[in-house]
């Protein structure tokens, strides 16, 4: 009963549109402007771009100020203050041009609205025109490419010696990190030998990976290059880590690196924005699948030494899970039971 | 020469002419070869296609706006996409922003406008009696409705349509078991794009042949409207790129159905190892990006094609360096080739590669702005009539800046690493090549509807139309900006998992709104599109009061377009408002001997070696 006077109101509201439509053209026909060029409706327009113009600049000036701080994360990285400055150069270039060229389209259009006895000024070039906004364009781009360039250049420079390396492994719908353990070198892997307890495949043929960890949380130090060694287990991924201006796809089949520099910890950040609750979030900005708007993972910036005191604590995958230790070669074993931990 | 052939052709049609009463409704209708029906055919499927492609997004928006809202009223239409609880499902989530994609960057904004304006715009502008042929170009529009029927049995199968974002990369798109639209739903997006492809082919080489050989005599490449420029362009760009979107999608049929190793590599999903190693995803990625990013230019081309000719005509003004603009049209056809990995900064790709991408990004920004500072001085000092068609062309300039300056910020590879698939990429592209499109169809179909149909669409609706849509999709797209700055990213069903992302729930509310009400304003435009087609104001013969050649064919054209001989040309189509004419518009079938009291200096000299008139007669008498 309630749709159908939904229903029977939808259609009574269209039929008298359709009225006040007819109303108005057989109005206009027997007014007989329906000839001429310029109705009054072409004031009308020609007003409306400038009321558009004074609007909408407003809107987008006043909530641009108002809503700063809240679209604009704050920056934890080295490289991040440099995007920053990068973002925010251009944006004040772009700015500029966008005012003027908008101003101008909207204010054309009102002032040379259409006038009976007025004549358009016939003017269909000027090459020194076409030269300057050639130029102009050219060059400002030109610097912010140049910038940008440098940048960039720093940003993928290959990792330091003394990186902390990670890995990051994207998977449907979730990411799994390991780290390289005492050594400092991440052991080989092979997707062939893969299982549910084994997530990475971890090879354990390589006497690299026999201290490799897999912690409950992630942690990351201040002040040190950290490195994530980046891979996908199934479909592609993307590491993106808002807070330090961080995002490298995870690719099956081809592993991919980003290295960077933290400069503030979870607590310095959590005292800057006054929340007791904040934490540094990792998401997945490659589209993977049905949960691909809940791979989240957590990432806590330590000072170096508190770092050093976590990572120390950590046991190794092998220690945790000795039955595979039966995957370790036979003249490896030693090797293994050494830089596990294990007692014989 | 070639007039007499041109007359020969003439005499053909004309005699067909005679036997018009017995062309029945199917060669009339459907299988029709004449340039004029099928333009029409690929505006109204266009205008299908559009209408599903919005309501999708109407759907999303809901669920973006609107998080917590019971959706069991939709159930009706959707069924078991929406879950017990009366949610949506995350992966019909997907499958929606994948279609909506794939539906309004091809079905609509290639084919409803390239299609439409291409084929209906390029024989009468340019003076010839159809396409090159007819048959072929026949044929593109079938392909086009095979492609159109395939695709829409996807949306209906069990497991959904395609599901992996308009770009499918694999191996989302490749494996069965990642997702439930890359089951039979990605199969079929895949075939309905080969015949997609296939037709735009077609098309292409049509709209070039016919632009390279049929032109009317005097008709050098020198004085075609900036519309056919466009055109020519365009289907230049289609043709170079679409075929390697073709070599992508059969590699991708290999790797999903023949057990081939192209796009795949090291991959455990479902419980076990995939014995496929040495492929890569990355690949897929360069192949579809070549495509990919001109197609961006095979949209945006024809729009900006268009509002030249409709700023030019309703500011009664020439357009502002007509050469400049064909440069800039050629310069960006070129430059569309040699960006594509800008999508890609962020994919592991090489870091130098990346380097030179961003250069050859941001050089492409140059002919672009060329073009808005020639729209800017068009304007000014013009006398500018507001037509719904102006309105649109103008509100198009607006996008093409604010989106185009947005993608300065994309161009450079360090922009790009915080905000690549955020909400400001979706901004960005919505503003610069969706709604610039959208607003370049609009544009076009009013301005050139007393042609199509005989008949004028109401002004003052349309009027309301563009203020309402205007004003919507700024209110639509440019909040996005915000939240994309914020690090938003796109694809996401929903925000809450993340505190980094869990803000601005009221400006989503208020984006989703927005979509609402615009595209609400788009019924008016149906409304007046289908109403004014059976009951509109009956068309002068130029309303517009317009210089280029369609304008002197018959209001409705027959099948052969020039019931007598087909005009000549004798000056380039933007003479208005020239000083001393006696109206503000001289068309272009007007030979400069008839005009002595507006020539120019180097007009006076062509006047004298003018030949008017009656030389083809001639021939043809002899």
């Amino acid at each position: 009963m309630f749709n159908l006077a939904i229903g029977l109101g939808v259609v009574l509201l269209l039929a008298i549109l359709f009225l006040i439509f007819r109303i108005s053209s057989l109005i206009s026909v027997a007014k007989g402007n329906t000839n001429k060029i310029e109705t009054s409706s072409n004031k009308i327009n020609g007003a409306m771009f400038i009321v558009f113009l004074v609007g909408t600049g407003f809107l987008f000036f006043w909530y641009s100020f108002k809503e700063f701080d809240n679209y604009n994360l704050p920056v934890a990285s080295e490289h991040g203050s440099e995007y920053e400055f990068l973002f925010w150069i251009t944006m004040a270039v772009t700015g500029v041009v966008f005012v003027l060229t908008q101003f101008l389209l909207f204010y054309f259009s009102w002032k040379y609205q259409y006038k009976e006895n007025t004549k358009a000024l016939f003017y269909p070039e000027n090459n020194k025109l076409e030269i300057i906004w050639t130029f102009v364009p050219a060059v400002v781009l030109a610097i912010l490419v140049f910038t940008g360039w440098r940048v960039w250049t720093d940003i993928t420079a290959p990792a330091p010696e003394n990186t902390n390396n990670i890995e990051i492994m994207g998977y449907q719908f979730a990411w799994g990190v390991r780290y390289p353990g005492l050594d400092g070198e991440l052991g080989n892997t092979d997707y062939r030998v893969i299982e549910a307890t084994n997530s990475f495949g971890i090879d354990f043929n390589d006497k690299a990976s026999y201290d490799d960890f897999i912690p409950r949380e992630m942690h990351i130090p201040k002040g040190e290059p950290v490195t994530f060694n980046i891979r996908a287990r199934d479909v592609l991924h993307s590491v993106f880590a808002p807070h330090f201006r961080l995002k490298m796809d995870a690719v099956p089949g081809m592993p991919t690196s980003f290295t960077f520099t933290a400069t503030k910890t979870t607590e310095e950040m959590r005292e800057e924005l006054n929340d007791p609750e904040f934490n540094y979030e990792i998401a997945c900005t490659e589209v993977c699948g049905r949960g691909h708007y809940s791979m989240k993972l957590t990432l806590i910036v330590d000072e170096p030494e508190e770092y050093m005191e976590w990572y120390a604590e950590q046991e190794s995958f092998l220690k945790r899970n000795p039955e595979y230790l039966s995957k370790v070669p036979t003249e490896l074993k030693e090797v293994a039971l050494l830089k596990t931990g294990i007692e014989n | 020469m070639s007039t007499a052939a041109e007359v020969n052709i003439g005499q053909d049609v004309q005699h067909d002419e005679h036997h018009d009463h017995e062309q029945s409704f199917i060669s009339k209708y459907i299988f029709t070869t004449d340039h004029k029906m099928i333009g029409k055919q690929f505006l109204v499927t266009g205008i299908m296609w559009g209408i599903i492609g919005v309501g999708m997004s109407v759907i999303f928006r809901l669920q973006l706006g609107f998080p917590d809202m019971q959706m069991e009223w939709l159930r009706p239409l959707l069924g078991g996409w929406i879950s017990e609880s009366g949610q949506l499902d995350p992966e019909f989530y997907l499958a929606l922003v994948t279609m909506h994609g794939t539906i309004m960057v091809f079905f609509v904004l290639t084919a409803g406008l390239s299609g439409t304006f291409s084929n209906y715009l390029i024989p009468l502008q340019v003076g010839a009696r159809d396409m090159a042929s007819g048959f072929m170009n026949m044929l593109s529009y079938w392909f086009f409705f095979i492609s159109s029927v395939v695709m829409m049995t996807s949306i209906f199968i069990e497991t959904g349509p395609a599901a992996g974002g308009w770009v499918v990369y694999p191996p989302l798109s490749a494996l069965p078991q990642a997702i439930q639209g890359s089951q039979l739903g990605m199969t079929l997006w895949l075939v309905a794009m080969v015949f997609f492809i296939v037709s735009m082919l077609l098309g292409g080489i049509n709209y070039i042949t016919t632009v390279i050989n049929l032109r009317t005599e005097g008709m050098s490449f020198s004085r075609l409207p900036l519309t056919i420029w466009s055109f020519f362009l365009t289907a230049v760009i289609g043709l170079l790129s679409f075929p390697v979107l073709f070599a992508a999608a059969l590699l991708l049929v290999f790797d999903r159905s023949f057990g081939t190793s192209f796009y795949l590599s090291d991959i455990y999903i479902g419980g076990e190892a995939l014995p496929n190693m040495g492929g890569s995803p990355i690949l897929y990625q360069h192949l579809f990006w070549f495509l990919g990013h001109p197609e961006v230019y095979i949209v945006l081309l024809p729009a900006l094609g268009i509002t030249s000719e409709v700023i030019a005509t309703n500011s009664r003004k020439p357009i502002f360096g007509y050469r400049a603009m064909i440069g800039s049209m050629l310069g960006i056809t070129v430059l569309s080739f040699v960006v594509w990995a800008h999508h890609m900064f962020v994919s592991g790709l090489n870091p130098f590669l990346g380097s030179v991408f961003m250069f050859l990004t941001l050089i492409i920004a140059i002919p672009s702005a060329v073009k808005v500072f020639n729209y800017l001085t068009t304007l000014w000092k013009g006398n500018i009539i507001f037509t719904p068609a102006t309105l649109f062309s103008i509100g198009l300039v607006s996008f093409f800046i604010s989106g185009g300056l947005t993608g300065i910020f994309l161009g450079n590879s360090v922009i790009d690493i915080q905000l690549h698939d955020t909400y400001f990429v979706v901004a960005h592209f919505h503003l610069v090549m969706g709604s610039l499109s959208v607003f370049g169809l609009l544009a076009g179909v009013y301005h050139w509807f007393p042609k199509m149909f005989g008949r004028m669409m109401d002004e003052k609706l349309g009027h309301i139309h563009f203020w309402m849509t205007f004003i919507g999709v700024y209110m639509i797209f440019f909040p996005m900006h915000y939240i994309g700055i914020a690090g938003f990213p796109r694809r996401y069903y929903s925000w809450t998992n993340f505190d980094a992302f869990s803000a601005y729930t009221d400006l989503n509310m208020f984006v989703s709104i927005a979509a609402f009400v615009t595209v609400a304003a788009q019924f008016l435009f149906l409304f007046n599109f289908f109403y004014s087609m059976y009951r509109g104001k009956k068309a002068p013969q130029n309303p517009w009061r317009s210089n280029t050649l369609e304008w002197t064919a018959p209001i409705i054209p027959e099948h052969g377009n020039w019931p007598g001989e087909i005009p000549k040309v004798y000056r380039w189509p933007y003479d208005y408002s020239k000083p001393g004419a006696k109206e503000d518009f001289i068309p272009q079938h007007i030979p400069l001997s008839q005009t002595p009291e507006s020539n120019l200096e180097h007009e006076v000299e062509l006047a004298k070696k003018e030949v008017v008139g009656k030389t083809a007669d001639a021939k043809s008498n002899t």
